[in-house]
């Protein structure tokens, strides 16, 4: 069961993931194939089942409203491709 | 003495830490010979991406002046290796990947600030499948880590560094990370010994998420002693993770010696399917009748019938949880940033287009079409639940049994390139370590001999928060064998 390709292409899309002509023929086929194994989920009976976001018995976990230092500017900045006057610079977002 | 320093390499924690303690050995020595090591094999088996030669020998110098003013800590002076997952402040972090290739943070992960305050020294940051993600090692995206037993084969995966350093005698402990049995799988593979704890057990504030409810570290030694030292110098409570479990750690060595006589031990009927791989069955069966000689009482058969299904619960949750953490490589604010585009999508999109390798934006593709709109009940939701009756089930055979033991893999190590080209084939690794993480439980693999000269591990599984019980099973096994004193010929 191959994806079609629009699918696949409004995925990469949702994702962000630019990806070649090549790369969207293998995926459409590898996560078909992929999908088709997740069917066998539909063998377990979930009925009245609550879902499992994690395993651990903690709820809300709550920390004293304190303030505490943090990395200083200098060195996260450091780390970015693009800054600008102490921010981090990208190309414009609206036209 | 022949093998005089290389003897050295291969040294369990535990000797290590007594040789340094007596000063027979300083530490300067030890991780000049692991340096010396990685120097002569690691050109083979390529288990490093990174290694801190000047920085490890400046902090064994350190040890060496704790040691000398009387201090006595298990870790002290011991040389380590770090899979490159962890966070190390002033040291490359790459996680396998081009998107973080020159990346070096600006803080160290939990994890490495407790070695670093235990004394451990670290020799270098190990190699791995991109983002944790694989079975085999070859998804990193620099090169792929050689098997120390046959160098034509995998060590397994995602932590396939560490489990490789530490079996070709490189360090003589390192960390990893599980997310699906990302250090059971190469422990097994690599023959040592590798324990994912219960989640929540060590801080994973400075691991580089892969799957939040999934992933925990964990320590690769060459015996079960060894890991319960580690282990009780990495876990504990953590402000900085908020998902990091509010309990007591015990001392994990308490109830090593304690034998199993009296403990009932449960074989689950799903882990012993009729296609194992005959050698791994044997090996298993006969590490199960060391364990039944020592007093256990082992049942075979027990039911985990949702174990089929465990596979694309994970293959499902996994995904999910990955395309979410992994949006925030954008390339605005570190990492791989394409730069030529027209306009800031294109620029975004090309970044993680050509930043991510295969595998993972495989697995990003997934994630975010099991989460959108329309397939969000069908997959997302449905798996959710499913791992419910996974955790049931676990809990239902922990009513009767102490702990479980089962193969850690269907096979021993493969050849590389034997499976890249099918990514459902090399998933099927996992079949037998990814329920545990499914169900957050803590699982080891010890190694439990040989099969055509490739290593094979036994797991054991344990209820949440009783690694004791675990490390205790492991313990008695080991000590019916000595798969430790085997060395791969490099």
């Amino acid at each position: 069961m191959e994806l079609p390709r629009e699918t696949v292409l409004h995925i990469a899309r949702l994702a962000r993931v630019h990806l070649s002509d090549e790369e969207v023929a293998t995926y459409a086929r590898q996560l078909g194939d992929i999908l088709g194994h997740f069917s066998v989920l539909e063998r377990v009976d979930t009925e009245g089942v609550e879902p499992t976001a994690h395993t651990l018995a903690l709820k809300n976990v709550m920390a004293p409203d304190e303030s505490r230092p943090s990395l200083p500017r200098e060195t996260v900045l450091e780390m970015a491709p693009n800054t600008e006057d102490g921010y981090l610079r990208v190309r414009a977002v609206l036209e | 003495m022949t093998d005089g320093r290389s003897g050295l390499t291969f040294l369990s924690l535990s000797d290590a830490a007594t040789m340094l303690r007596r000063r027979d050995v300083s530490s300067r020595e030890l991780t000049q010979a692991a340096l010396d090591r990685i120097a002569a094999v690691d050109g083979r088996v390529r288990a490093f991406i990174t290694v801190t030669a000047e920085r490890a020998l400046a902090a064994a110098d350190d040890a060496d002046r704790r040691l000398a003013a009387g201090e006595a800590a298990p870790l002290l002076g011991v040389p380590v290796a770090i899979k490159d997952v962890l966070s190390t402040q002033g040291v490359p972090t790459t996680c396998g990947s081009k998107m973080l290739e020159g990346f070096v943070p600006p803080y160290d992960a939990t994890v490495v600030s407790k070695l670093a305050a235990a004394g451990a020294v670290m020799v270098g940051k190990t190699n791995m499948d991109e983002f944790a993600m694989g079975s085999s090692t070859e998804n990193s995206a620099f090169f792929p880590t050689h098997n120390p037993w046959d160098l034509e084969r995998v060590p397994g995966g995602s932590s396939g560094g560490s489990a490789a350093a530490v079996a070709a005698g490189e360090a003589t402990f390192s960390l990893g990370s599980d997310t699906g049995g990302s250090i059971r799988q190469p422990a097994a593979l690599c023959g040592v010994v590798g324990m994912k704890p219960t989640y929540g057990r060590v801080s994973r504030y400075g691991l580089v998420a892969f799957a939040s409810s999934l992933d925990q570290v964990g320590p690769f030694t060459r015996t079960v002693t060894d890991c319960a030292l580690v282990l009780n110098a990495i876990c504990g409570h953590d402000p900085c993770d908020s998902t990091s479990a509010p309990v007591e750690t015990p001392d994990f060595t308490a109830d090593l010696e304690r034998g199993v006589s009296g403990l009932r031990l449960g074989v689950p009927r799903e882990y012993m399917p009729d296609d194992l791989d005959p050698g791994v069955r044997k090996r298993v069966e006969e590490a199960i009748g060391a364990l039944v000689a020592q007093g256990a009482q082992v049942d075979f058969g027990v039911p985990l019938p949702s174990t089929e299904a465990a596979l694309a619960v994970y293959y499902i949750i996994a995904p999910s949880e990955a395309s979410a953490n992994l949006a925030r490589y954008d390339g605005v604010k570190y990492g791989f940033s394409y730069q030529d585009g027209a306009t800031m999508w294109e620029n975004m999109e090309k970044t993680r287009g050509l930043g991510f390798g295969a595998e993972v934006k495989r697995r990003i593709m997934i994630g975010t079409y099991t989460l959108s709109a329309g397939y969000y009940d069908a997959y997302y939701l449905k798996a959710q639940k499913v791992r419910t009756v996974i955790r049931r089930e676990f809990d239902e055979a922990f009513e009767t049994y102490d702990a479980l033991v089962a193969p850690v893999t269907p096979t021993p190590a493969f050849k590389l390139g034997e499976k890249t080209a099918d990514p459902y084939a090399m998933y099927l690794n996992d079949v037998f370590t990814l329920p545990v993480n499914i169900a957050g439980l803590p699982g080891i693999s010890v190694p439990c001999g040989f099969v055509d000269g490739l290593p094979v591990g036994l797991q054991v599984i344990g209820k949440p928060f009783d690694e004791a019980t675990v490390l205790r099973v492991a313990r008695a096994y080991e000590a019916t064998a000595n798969w430790a004193a085997a060395r791969p010929a490099l």
